[in-house]
């Protein structure tokens, strides 16, 4: 994290450029890794789109440049270039074996700013810093074909950049939020007052893009024009150029929607019934949190950067979940997606919002055609750590609600290494999925108990009767990270969004570990059935991620258990679990996986 | 320069490979990437791969078990396949991968299966190969190793 990248940051530009690397393909992770680092790079890598766009949208500044691969089995690498582009305006570049032609054009027209082809050769590496550089330079210009006034945010834009590069050890969110005092909302960076905004960026967040997603629908999606929604959007210092390049990235973004929507089977649009307001936690991270929201009418799911205080509530949660479910799960037989949307499947997972970027981030599990999507964020909010996962069941598996998650939990006192028997089942995320509102209101007596965290951050959790979304409850108890796990890994950039206060130790502590994106921590139980979890004996620690509203008990102690991450053992498990899961979202076949999951993860 | 027999036999083994393309500058590559901050990275990559690649390759065994006419799985399947191994140049494997593509395109499956076996034979061979090129490294010593400067 910043630490460990203090002394790349002492030195001038592109030293310590910040990439993501997205690619399912474990080999080419590790070797890109490899090569960005020797580049001085500071490399953070993913497995998983989803959990790349959630990683974006968290530490929405984190990062300087995206490269992804094209052909990934959880998300179609151009919808994660929209997305990037739609969300965070970071320059992405693609790569891919296929060099046809027309798959490169279809690069360039979603916006990636360079194709690469594999294999990639670290002399491609070593100029992906001019797309960065490039893209700023063209902010600037914008801005000042803008407004004259807004020469102190060119400069700022400017010195942001370069600071970010050159300062050490310092959180450019903290910093930007520093210059930012005099903004109101400074937690949530909306475009608010051009003359105290510091970034000359505009920050599409949640309310900025609600206001331009319901002045879309009011005028009519096909008679929409820029000039037409800035004036209903009504927001002051928002430009037409602003709203214009952020409305042409919608409409790409609907448009692919739509061919996707052709073959789905939706349910109602999310119910709004839970609004977030009951965002508790102060999740401070600067990483946005993502919000579901919805729009009058559209079932796009927009997630936007900062959320202040997205903390899951029973409410939020709800909905956060319900969203994230249904995002999730994108066929109708599952009987927890009943409302899909589809565009919410995108962004759902970043629905919870809290991300936490933690070393045990669960994978992602994309089951075609449903596109389950496993994501485990931790998010330390001021010592609220606060968890949540979503959870895409198997295609038939009966999702698991919380409640069946429980059964599968180990008893608090054992420490990591829990493996469910249900190896087969991707590993569930404890994720807090409510469908039904008479379901959160007792969310909210759900209430980590707040046990030994040492050992496993999983709490104890009741039992919950609300617990009907079949959700897939990941406990994850420890951390999977470790040392090299095969470029499956995050860089301590990773740690840093584990807690803010009094959790720098932490960062700390994952410097130089590469924090598998999504190999399971080595507690993990997948749930499958609903008799388990009802089950469960209260001793049994989860990971509540529904909790989202329950974690607020939850200590800082809790981020202990991040930190361990050594044991080798760790290592094997996650590969295996890797391997299981990626086996069985491939796999659609039941019987298949079992099996397969066994051998693989008792290999 | 004086070679040990050791890294003569181990400079012998890998042109080895490469001439008779098992192998592509892909390897060089990696071995380059090889410092000291990750002095086994070769190996762990390569182990990474065959671990992945088995993985893969079960999945498309069982997709021509299962759902022999999907041929757009098979084929992504694959896909995925065929990039992973220009990770690591696997230059035999991805040739037969390429076959096996054509075939999917052709929507023929006796080709298909015949050309997965083939797939499965040159893996298998390969991951032979290069674990006995590593054992053999593992014997020339990391020191030595290092001052090797890609032979």
């Amino acid at each position: 994290m910043e630490n460990l990248s203090a002394s790349s940051r002492t030195e001038a530009f592109p030293v310590g450029l910040r990439v993501l690397v997205v690619d399912d393909d474990p080999t080419w992770l590790k070797i890109l890794e490899k090569m960005l680092r020797k580049c001085s790079y500071e490399v953070t890598t993913c497995g998983l789109a989803r959990f790349a766009l959630e990683m974006l949208r968290e530490r929405k500044d984190h990062f300087d440049i995206v490269i992804s691969d094209v052909n990934m089995p959880d998300m179609d690498g151009f919808k994660l270039l929209e997305h990037v582009g739609l969300e965070m305006d970071l320059p992405v570049i693609m790569m891919s074996i296929d060099g046809e032609t027309s798959r490169v054009m279809k690069g360039v027209q979603h916006g990636a700013c360079d194709y690469l082809l594999k294999p990639v050769r670290m002399k491609e590496l070593k100029n992906i810093w001019q797309h960065v550089y490039r893209k700023k330079m063209q902010e600037v210009k914008e801005i000042e074909g803008h407004d004259i006034n807004e020469d102190i945010q060119i400069r700022n834009e400017f010195e942001d950049f370069e600071d970010r590069h050159v300062l050490n050890g310092t959180d450019m969110n903290s910093m930007r939020k520093r210059k930012d005092v005099d903004n109101k909302e400074h937690a949530d960076q909306e475009f608010t007052d051009p003359a105290t905004v510091k970034k000359a960026r505009v920050v599409w967040s949640v309310d900025l893009h609600q206001k331009f997603v319901n002045a879309v629908n009011q005028i009519g999606f096909d008679k929409v024009g820029p000039k037409k929604i800035l004036d209903l959007m009504n927001v002051p210092g928002l430009t037409r150029e602003n709203v214009a390049s952020h409305l042409q990235k919608y409409r790409l973004y609907l448009s692919r929607l739509q061919k996707q929507n052709e073959g789905r089977n939706f349910g109602g649009n999310m119910q709004s019934d839970f609004s977030s307001k009951d965002v508790t936690a102060n999740f401070d991270l600067h990483s946005s949190t993502q919000m579901q929201q919805n729009g009058a009418s559209s079932k796009y799911i927009y997630t936007n950067q900062k959320i202040p205080a997205q903390v899951i509530v029973p409410d939020g949660c709800a909905d956060d979940f319900k969203n994230v479910v249904s995002l999730q799960v994108m066929d109708s037989k599952q009987a927890l997606l009943s409302d899909v949307s589809d565009s919410q499947k995108v962004n759902s997972v970043s629905q919870l919002g809290v991300l936490l970027s933690f070393k045990e981030m669960m994978p992602i599990v994309d089951m075609k055609p449903l596109e389950p999507a496993i994501s485990r964020h931790q998010s330390w909010n001021g010592g609220i750590p606060v968890m949540q996962f979503m959870q895409y069941p198997k295609h038939n598996h009966k999702r698991c609600s919380l409640l069946e998650d429980y059964s599968c939990l180990p008893k608090p006192d054992q420490e990591h290494q829990v493996f469910a028997d249900h190896v087969h089942t991707p590993p569930s995320v404890i994720s807090v999925t409510c469908n039904t509102e008479d379901d959160m209101c007792s969310v909210s007596e759900l209430k980590p108990v707040h046990t030994n965290q040492k050992s496993s951050h999983i709490k104890p959790i009741s039992p919950v009767p609300f617990m009907t979304n079949p959700v897939s409850v990941q406990v994850d108890s420890g951390l999977s990270n470790t040392q090299d796990y095969s470029g499956l890994s995050n860089t301590q950039d990773f740690g840093a969004t584990c807690g803010k206060d009094g959790s720098t130790n932490q960062k700390d502590h994952y410097n130089d570990q590469t924090c598998s994106g999504w190999i399971p921590p080595p507690l993990q139980l997948s749930l499958t059935n609903e008799t388990d979890l009802v089950s469960l004996p209260e001793q049994l620690q989860l990971c509540s991620l529904q909790g989202i509203g329950c974690f607020e008990n939850v200590g800082l102690n809790n981020m202990e258990i991040f930190q361990y991450n050594d044991s080798t053992s760790a290592i094997e498990v996650h590969g295996n679990w890797y391997d299981s899961l990626e086996f069985n979202c491939d796999y659609l076949y039941d019987s298949a996986d079992y099996p397969i999951v066994d051998e693989c993860l008792f290999a | 320069m004086e070679y040990s027999s050791l890294q003569r036999q181990v400079a012998y083994m890998k042109k080895g490979l490469f001439d008779q393309g098992y192998l592509d500058e892909q390897f060089d590559e990696l071995e380059e990437l090889q410092d000291e901050a990750s002095p086994n990275f070769v190996e762990e990559v390569v182990t990474l791969f065959f671990r992945d690649s088995s993985r893969l390759m079960a999945n498309i065994e069982q997709a021509l078990e299962r759902c022999p006419q999907d041929f757009r799985r098979l084929d992504s399947y694959m896909h995925q396949l065929k990039g992973s191994t220009s990770s690591i140049g696997a230059l035999r494997v991805k040739n037969e991968c390429t076959k096996f593509r054509e075939y999917c395109d052709q929507e023929h499956l006796d080709g298909c299966q015949r050309s997965f076996q083939k797939v499965k034979r040159e893996h298998a061979v390969l991951k032979q190969k290069l674990e006995s090129y590593f054992q053999l490294l593992r014997q020339i010593g990391p020191t030595e190793r290092a001052t090797r400067s890609g032979s």
